[in-house]
C-alpha cells in the first residue's frame, strides 16, 4: 500500500462538462438494454469472425484471478490489456493497477434535498467508466418519488418532463452502495468479486464465470451484465482506466460502479461528484474525522437504503437544509 | 469370456430394438441436435439471445435445473422404504430411480452450463486450479454436493449390476453405508439448491424459510411419479417385471407429500396476505398480476390445479390403484411442480426489482430449443443407461450367459 495522501485537499476538480442539458437528459428512456434481436442475429456472422480474434489467446484464458497474481504477472497482464485495447480502439490506454490507499475508507453522500433529478451524473458514469452504449448499461439509477413517500414500488426512472426539477416530486439516484456487509461478494462461487481495503466492492472481469448469483443477491441493482459484446464508440472510449474499474469488458460478465476507483486512488474524485450540477454527491474519507463525509455523517440527519437488512451501506443519503 | 465380451455385447444391445427403440432415439438425437445448434447461436451472440436481462437475471434454465435438481433428489424415496423398512416390491426400483436421478443430474449440470455466461472459464470453479469458494458460497456447495451425488448414484448401482452380471454375491456390508449415506446426500442436494435462493435478503419472495421444506415435498412428488411412468413403460417394453404393489405404494407416499406441499403454500400464502407488507408483492405477481403485467397468472393457477386434482386422484384408493387415473394423476403432478418449482420459484424472486421496478420475463425460441435439447439429451441418456442395466437385472444379459430371475429377491416372472 502507499502512504495516504488522500485527504479532501487531494481531490481536484476537472472541468465540468455541461453539454447535457437536463432535456436531454431527461429523454432517456433509460435501461433499454434489450436491443433490436433481429439486428443481433443478423450480425451473428460477422460476430462469429470477432469471437475467433478475441476469444481468447491462451494467456486470456489462463489467466489468474488478480488477487492472487505477483507484481509481474500484473505487469504482464496490463501490457498485454493495453495492447489489446489500443488494437481495438486505436488509443494509448492506461490500464492502472493501483493499489488501496493507506488508512483510507472511501464513503459517499447524497444529498437528497438538492438532487434535481437532472441524470447528469448517469451520463457522466456512462462517458468515464465506458459503460457499454447498446445495450445500454448505466451504473446510477435515479428514482422518482410522489413527494409524501419513500416506496421504491411507487417511484420510477422513466420520468420525461421538459423542465427538472419538477413540483411535487423528489429525486434519489440509486448505484451500488460499497456495502460493508456485503452479500454479492458471500454469494460469488469463484470469488470473483471482494470488498478491496479501501472500502470499494470490485469485480475482475477475467475471472466472473458469469452465473450471475451477485446480481441475484443484491438488494440495490447495483450489478449489471453484459449479455452481449459491449459497445463504445471509438472517439467516446475513455483510455485513462484501471484494471479492477473501467477497462473495456468482454461479454458475458458482471460489472458495477467502483467509486471510478481509477480516479479516486489518484486523489480525483468520482465522476459523478464532479458533474453533479448542484452539489449534491460528497465524497470523502471515512477514516479521516476532518473530511467533508465524515462531517456531514456527523452534523446532518443521514440515512442508508434497506438498512434493515443490515448491508450496511458506505454510501450515505442526507438532508443538508 | 475376454473384458471386451461386455463392451461389444453392450454395443450390440444398444444398437438394435424394435422400431419404436429407433424412433424414439432417433426423435431425441434430432432435438438434441436442434439443441446443440441453439447453444452455438446463444455462444456467438451471448445470453442476449436468451430472454433474461438485468431485471430477471434468471429464467428457463436455472427453473429446469431446479426442477431437475428435486427429481434426482427424489430416488431417496424410493430408498428410505425399500433398504431401512426392507419393503421388497420397491427394492428393485431402486436401481431404475437411481438410473433417473444420474440422468437428471446431468440435465442439472447441463442446464447450468448452458446458463453460465462464461462456460469457458469452468476451471475457475475446479478447487486448487481456480477457487471454489468455500465455505461462503452456496453455489460451491450446490457442485460439491450435486458432484458428490452424482458419484454416489453412479457408484452404487454400477457395483450391485457389475456383481449381477458376473454372477457374483453383493457384499452388503462393503455397498449399505454407501447406500445410507445417500439418503441425507439426497436431502442436501435438494436443501442446498433452496438454499441457494433462500439465503438472498435481497428477494424476498426466496427469503422465507419455509422454501427448503417446500422444495422438499414437491420432489417427493414430482420425481416418484416419474418413476411411476417409467416403471410402467419399462416394464411394457423389456422383461422387467415391476409389481403393482410397488407402483401403487409410491403413488401412495406421493399423496402424503403433494399434501406437506400444499399445506406449506397454504401457510405461505397466510402469512403474507394476513401481515400484507410489501413482501405480498412477488406472490401478488404470480397469482394475480401487478401493475397489469401478470403473464405467470394462467401457468400458476394451472399449476395448482394440476397439483389439487393429483392430490385427490392419489388420495382416494380406487382412483389410485386404477392406471388410467394413476397415469393422468402423475402427468398432472409433473406438469405441476414443473410450473411452480421451475418457472414458478424462479421468475417471482426477480419481480417486483428490488427498486420496485416491474420487468417481465419471455423466454426466447432460443432458450426453449436449447432447454428441450437438455431434455431430450437426459432422456438419450436415461434410455441408453435402462437399455444396459435391465436385462443385467433380469439375468438376460450376463458374462457368463443368461442367468436366472431378477437380482433381488427373486422376484422374477
Amino acid at each position: 500500500m502507499r502512504e495516504n495522501k488522500f485527504t479532501e485537499t487531494h481531490f481536484r476538480r476537472e472541468k465540468r462538462q455541461d453539454s447535457v442539458s437536463s432535456r436531454d437528459a431527461g429523454k432517456s428512456k433509460g435501461d433499454k438494454f434489450l436491443p433490436d434481436r433481429r439486428t443481433f442475429l443478423a450480425g451473428a456472422a460477422s460476430l462469429l469472425g470477432t469471437i475467433a480474434v478475441n476469444s481468447c489467446t491462451w494467456q486470456e484464458f489462463f489467466q489468474n484471478n488478480f488477487r492472487r497474481m505477483s507484481k509481474k504477472e500484473i505487469e504482464h497482464t496490463v501490457q498485454r490489456l493495453q495492447a489489446e485495447y489500443k488494437k481495438k480502439y486505436g488509443k494509448e490506454f492506461v490500464v492502472g493497477s493501483e493499489a488501496p490507499l493507506d488508512a483510507t475508507l472511501f464513503g459517499y453522500g447524497l444529498d437528497i434535498q438538492r438532487c434535481i433529478g437532472c441524470r447528469r451524473c448517469v451520463y457522466g458514469c456512462v462517458e468515464e467508466n465506458n459503460l457499454s452504449r447498446d445495450p445500454q448499461i448505466q451504473y446510477i439509477r435515479v428514482l422518482r418519488f410522489k413527494d409524501g413517500n419513500m416506496d421504491l414500488e411507487q417511484s420510477t426512472i422513466y420520468y420525461d418532463p421538459e423542465e427538472v426539477p419538477e413540483k411535487g416530486y423528489y429525486y434519489m439516484p440509486v448505484q451500488c452502495q460499497h456495502c460493508a456487509n456485503a452479500p454479492c461478494t458471500k454469494v460469488c462461487p469463484v470469488q470473483a468479486t471482494w470488498t478491496e481495503p479501501d472500502g470499494i466492492v470490485v469485480v475482475d472481469y477475467n475471472w466472473c464465470i458469469g452465473c450471475r448469483y451477485c446480481m441475484a443477491a443484491c438488494p440495490y441493482m447495483g450489478r449489471w451484465f453484459n449479455f452481449t459484446d459491449p459497445t463504445i464508440p471509438k472517439d467516446q472510449v475513455n483510455p485513462n482506466t484501471h484494471y479492477l474499474g473501467n477497462r473495456p469488458r468482454m461479454r458475458n460478465v458482471v460489472e458495477k460502479c467502483t467509486f471510478c476507483i481509477q480516479r479516486v486512488r489518484n486523489g480525483v474524485y468520482p465522476k459523478c461528484v464532479e458533474v453533479c450540477p448542484v452539489g449534491a454527491r460528497k465524497f470523502g474519507n471515512l477514516l479521516d474525522p476532518n473530511s467533508e463525509i465524515s462531517i456531514i455523517i456527523r452534523t446532518k440527519r443521514v440515512f442508508r437504503l434497506k438498512e434493515e437488512l443490515n448491508t450496511q451501506p458506505k454510501f450515505y443519503y442526507f438532508f443538508a437544509t | 469370456m475376454p473384458r471386451s465380451g461386455f463392451i461389444v455385447e453392450t454395443g450390440r444391445r444398444l444398437i438394435t430394438g424394435e422400431p419404436i427403440y429407433y424412433f424414439w432415439m432417433t426423435l431425441l438425437a434430432v432435438l438434441a441436435i436442434i439443441g446443440i445448434a441453439s447453444y452455438v447461436k446463444q455462444l456467438q451472440v451471448g445470453l442476449i439471445a436468451t430472454g433474461m436481462q438485468n431485471y430477471v437475471s434468471w429464467g428457463l434454465y436455472i427453473g429446469n435445473f431446479t426442477f431437475l435438481v428435486g427429481v434426482a433428489a427424489a430416488a431417496v424415496l424410493l430408498i428410505i422404504p425399500a433398504y431401512v423398512y426392507d419393503f421388497g416390491p420397491i427394492k428393485e426400483i431402486v436401481i431404475v430411480g437411481e438410473a433417473l436421478a444420474v440422468s437428471a443430474l446431468l440435465m442439472c449440470l447441463m442446464f447450468v452450463t448452458a446458463d453460465l455466461g462464461r462456460p469457458d472459464r469452468f476451471w475457475h470453479l475446479i478447487p486448487g486450479l481456480g477457487i471454489l469458494s468455500l465455505p461462503r458460497s452456496l453455489l460451491a456447495w450446490d457442485i460439491v454436493v450435486l458432484n458428490g451425488y452424482l458419484l454416489l448414484n453412479l457408484a452404487i448401482p454400477g457395483y450391485l449390476l457389475w456383481k449381477a452380471y458376473h454372477d457374483r454375491p453383493v457384499n452388503m456390508r462393503f455397498i449399505l453405508p454407501f447406500i445410507l449415506l445417500s439418503i441425507p446426500w439426497a436431502v442436501s442436494i435438494h436443501t442446498v439448491t433452496a438454499f441457494i435462493y433462500n439465503g438472498l435478503a435481497a428477494r424476498p419472495f426466496w427469503n422465507a424459510s419455509i422454501l427448503a421444506p417446500r422444495f422438499l415435498a414437491s420432489a417427493f412428488c414430482s420425481g416418484p411419479a416419474l418413476v411411476i411412468l417409467l416403471y410402467q413403460l419399462v416394464r411394457n417394453y423389456t422383461k422387467f417385471h415391476v409389481k403393482d404393489e410397488a407402483l401403487f405404494k409410491i403413488a401412495e407416499m406421493i399423496a402424503i407429500a403433494m399434501a406437506i406441499n400444499l399445506f406449506l403454500l397454504g401457510a405461505e400464502f397466510f402469512k403474507e396476505l394476513y401481515s400484507d407488507t410489501h413482501h405480498l408483492a412477488p406472490l401478488q405477481y404470480l397469482y394475480k398480476g401487478l401493475h397489469g403485467k401478470g403473464m405467470f397468472v394462467p401457468w400458476i393457477w394451472t399449476a395448482l390445479a394440476f397439483n389439487v386434482t393429483a392430490f385427490v386422484i392419489f388420495l382416494i384408493p380406487a382412483t389410485r390403484k386404477n392406471f388410467a387415473t394413476l397415469n393422468l394423476g402423475c402427468v398432472l403432478i409433473i406438469v405441476g411442480i414443473w410450473i411452480e418449482k421451475g418457472m414458478g420459484l424462479i421468475i417471482p424472486g426477480f419481480i417486483p426489482a428490488p427498486l420496485g421496478e416491474v420487468w417481465e420475463y419471455v423466454p426466447t425460441t432460443v432458450e426453449i430449443l436449447v432447454s428441450m435439447g437438455i431434455w431430450s439429451i437426459g432422456l438419450l441418456i436415461l434410455t441408453v443407461i435402462l437399455k444396459i442395466i435391465l436385462p443385467i437385472e433380469t439375468g438376460e444379459f450376463r458374462k457368463e450367459g443368461p442367468g436366472q430371475g431378477q437380482v433381488h429377491a427373486g422376484l422374477g416372472p
